[in-house]
């Protein structure tokens, strides 16, 4: 695991006299990543103790006005109302920090990114006229401005202090970019590729969760996202070779993170038809 | 900045009829986007609504032309809160729709005790962070911490346990990645699954004077009337199998459920209300697992509810707290009988084979009931899928409960009227994640 200890929390330096602000924003998500928060069974009391839960409400009804040192977003964009919201969160923060794949670049729900959406909407559906939906689903970081990006559904608990003991202190968070293929090594897993034949996203995958599915004989499925520079071609190659198929690549890519720019690219090199190019809905990069 | 939290009340004189509303925008300490909207014209109760306005994310519509393995990890992120449940009901939905069943034996045995952890983190944070405040009259439990530290942090290390099961059993608490159709990836071995023993036993000395001290709070006295459903098995308290059954005398199979429930979707919400059909509304959850099975609870459950004065039925949902704590006694005892029992299977999954057929799997998530329908193909791939989870069954009984708690209260000053309509809610513990995800798609272009 790349996140040092909490005790690092506990060290965090804050400004004498006022404690720092922390809020806690939702768009379209699960809740997983803010609960990872209230997950945080040892440390939660002496976080609330160091700085200020402003703004919270899984936790709390009581709420504190912006402007807010630290904003935790989670969640995609996926209503015009929610659009302008993250705007208004955005010019009441300091720092703006997303957590999780839906943040990070859509999450599940940006599998409508590459719909056909009249086909889509031609599912059979109740009374249109009481909801109202954009036709995709995008990250943050399309909207607005954001200081620091974690990656992962869900994210890992150690990570999110790490982050915020590492804001509260102005300093960069160490978590790293490398692919979970390392995490495996510094694990001691043996690789499920070369020694079951197992497919995995392991060598393209984000690292951070710890290599969870080969330690559970799975391949990973990439719930992390894209790592830094990723080769794709290579690792379809490899899981060709194995036996999976073009629908199966498509699949495979194409999840929790099937809007992230690298998933995306390599989830259409094997659409039947060709790579779509009329698409939104990845990060610009 | 949108006001959060904000409370409104308003009472314009109309043709000479006070209107009174009282609303809140965004409910806190609830799962989720969701708000609460009740109007009156003088005395009369016009309109109750919990609007939930949280966006949509279409998982029905996504789950089509995935494969029939995929469902398990897709649904999860349906809710961070209950992702095993919907790991549950979608891989026993696969296997019957391929001809498998897994009702017995090690493996069942595994799914439980995940569940069970499931049960104790949401139950834990239920209790202590969402519901507990609402008697003690606090914002939330960081709040209540101030002054009572250490209930906080015991409920705290119950919720860690409830974690560690499923961090042990699932790989993570959040979205577990061990969970396939047919079973797991990887089995834990005996020696693994001892190092739960020690803080489940603490957690269930916890649970038990849980429902010691939730039994102590102070409970209006009020009861709901709507149909209680669950799932039943004959020996056994409810958790991944079982036939639905209520105390309306409903009893079925879960194969059965789409003909005797009906969806409508109302202007107010992004969640679609179920009804019994030619019934009515109904309630799931903890009040209703509770009323069709306390004769099944173990020993020491049942005897923790016999000293907290439970008869063998509540209807009192703001006792729900005894009952989700009882549950909690339920859940770690399990839990550790499983693990006491537990030999390792032979393998960590059986064999599954897709082949054109329907399937349906319904299982009790910590907020009740929830059912899933697939339509695969004979390679596999969805065709079609339907999931109604807990909280769009509950929220027309919740909206009758709310406007129920508004005519007796209605002497009650705005502000405080409206504390007791956001307790009305979270007595309930919807999970507006889970309700909102299953609407169609449409589509504004602006």
């Amino acid at each position: 695991m790349d996140a040092p200890p909490v005790s690092a929390v506990r060290g965090a330096g804050q400004p004498a006299g006022r404690r720092q602000t922390l809020a806690v924003w939702k768009f379209a998500s699960c809740d997983g990543c803010q609960l990872s928060l209230l997950d945080c069974e040892d440390e939660l009391l002496m976080l609330a103790d160091r700085l200020q839960i402003a703004y919270f409400l899984e936790a709390s009804s009581a709420t504190v006005q912006g402007p807010y040192d630290i904003s935790i977003v989670e969640g995609s964009i996926t209503t015009a109302h929610d659009a302008e919201r993250i705007r208004e969160v955005r010019r009441n923060s300091r720092v703006l920090i997303t957590i999780g794949a839906c943040a990070t670049a859509g999450g599940i729900q940006a599998l409508r990114n590459f719909g056909d959406v009249d086909e889509f909407t031609a599912i059979v559906y109740a009374s249109p006229d009481y909801i109202s939906t954009l036709a995709t689903s995008t990250p943050i970081g399309a909207h607005v401005p954001v200081d620091f990006e974690l990656n992962g559904c869900p994210i890992n608990k150690r990570q999110l202090l790490e982050v915020i003991a590492a804001h509260l202190a102005r300093r960069r968070p160490r978590v790293r970019a490398h692919s979970v293929c390392v995490e495996c090594k510094r694990r001691g897993t043996v690789c499920v590729m070369v020694a079951h034949g197992t497919p995995c996203l392991g060598p393209v995958t984000h690292a951070g969760c710890g290599a969870l599915c080969p330690a559970y004989d799975r391949g990973c499925y990439g719930c992390y996202g894209p790592m830094e520079a990723p080769n794709t071609a290579s690792l379809s190659a490899g899981m060709a070779a194995l036996g999976a198929e073009d629908l199966d690549l498509v699949r495979v890519y194409r999840t929790f993170n099937a809007g992230a720019d690298a998933f995306r690219e390599a989830s259409e090199a094997h659409e039947p038809g060709g790579p779509a190019t009329d698409r939104q809905g990845g990060r610009g990069s | 900045m949108s006001d959060p939290g904000e409370r409104g009340m308003s009472d314009p004189e109309e043709d000479g009829v006070r209107t009174r509303v009282i609303r809140t925008d965004y409910l806190a300490r609830v799962e989720g986007e969701g708000a609460m909207y009740v109007r009156l014209d003088g005395r009369e109760v016009v309109e109750v609504k919990l609007r939930i306005y949280e966006p949509p994310r279409f998982f029905e519509a996504l789950l089509r032309g995935r494969a029939f393995t995929e469902a398990p990890d897709i649904t999860a992120r349906i809710c961070g809160i209950c992702p095993v449940a919907y790991q549950m009901s979608a891989v026993r939905a696969m296997e019957d729709a391929c001809g498998v069943a897994i009702d017995a034996g090690p493996l069942r045995d595994l799914r439980r005790l995940i569940y069970c952890g499931e049960w104790i983190e949401s139950h834990s944070l239920h209790v202590y962070m969402l519901h507990a405040p609402d008697f003690l009259g606090y914002a939330g439990a960081v709040e209540m911490a101030r002054d009572h530290r250490e209930i906080v942090e015991q409920g705290l290390q119950m919720k860690k346990a409830g974690n560690a099961v499923m961090a042990l059993v699932g790989g993570r608490e959040v979205h577990p990645i061990n969970v396939r159709v047919g079973g797991f990836y990887r089995a834990p071995a005996r020696a693994e699954l001892r190092t739960l023993v020690d803080p489940l036993e603490r957690a269930r000395e916890i649970a038990l004077a849980t429902v010691r001290w939730a039994a102590t709070l102070p409970f209006p006295d009020v009861e709901v009337a709507p149909e209680l459903l669950a799932l039943a098995e004959p020996g056994a308290y409810p958790i991944d199998l079982g036939r639905i059954v209520s105390d309306g005398g409903l009893d079925i199979a879960a194969a059965e459920f789409d003909e005797h429930v009906v969806e409508e979707h109302v202007e107010h919400s992004n969640a679609l209300h179920a009804r019994l059909r030619e019934r009515g509304s109904y309630l799931v959850g903890p009040l209703a697992r509770y009323a069709l099975s306390s004769g099944a609870l173990r020993p020491l459950a049942d005897d923790a509810a016999r000293e907290a004065g439970l008869g063998p039925v509540c209807r009192n949902p703001f006792q729900s707290i005894v009952v989700r704590a009882v549950e909690l006694v339920q859940a770690c005892d399990e839990a550790l009988a499983i693990i006491d029992a537990y030999e390792e299977p032979d393998a960590p999954a059986v064999e599954v084979t897709p082949r054109r057929a329907v399937g349906h799997g319904a299982t009790e998530a910590p907020r009740g009931l929830l059912y899933h329908r697939y339509e695969i193909d004979e390679d596999g791939t969805i065709l079609d899928a339907r999931i109604v989870p807990p909280t769009s069954q509950n929220q027309l009984a919740i909206e009758e409960d709310l406007r129920a708690v508004v005519e007796r209260s209605l002497d009650l000053p705005d502000e405080q009227l409206s504390l007791r309509c956001e307790q009305t809610i979270r007595n309930h513990d919807p999970c507006i994640s889970c309700a909102t995800h299953f609407l169609q798609l449409t589509v504004d272009r602006g």
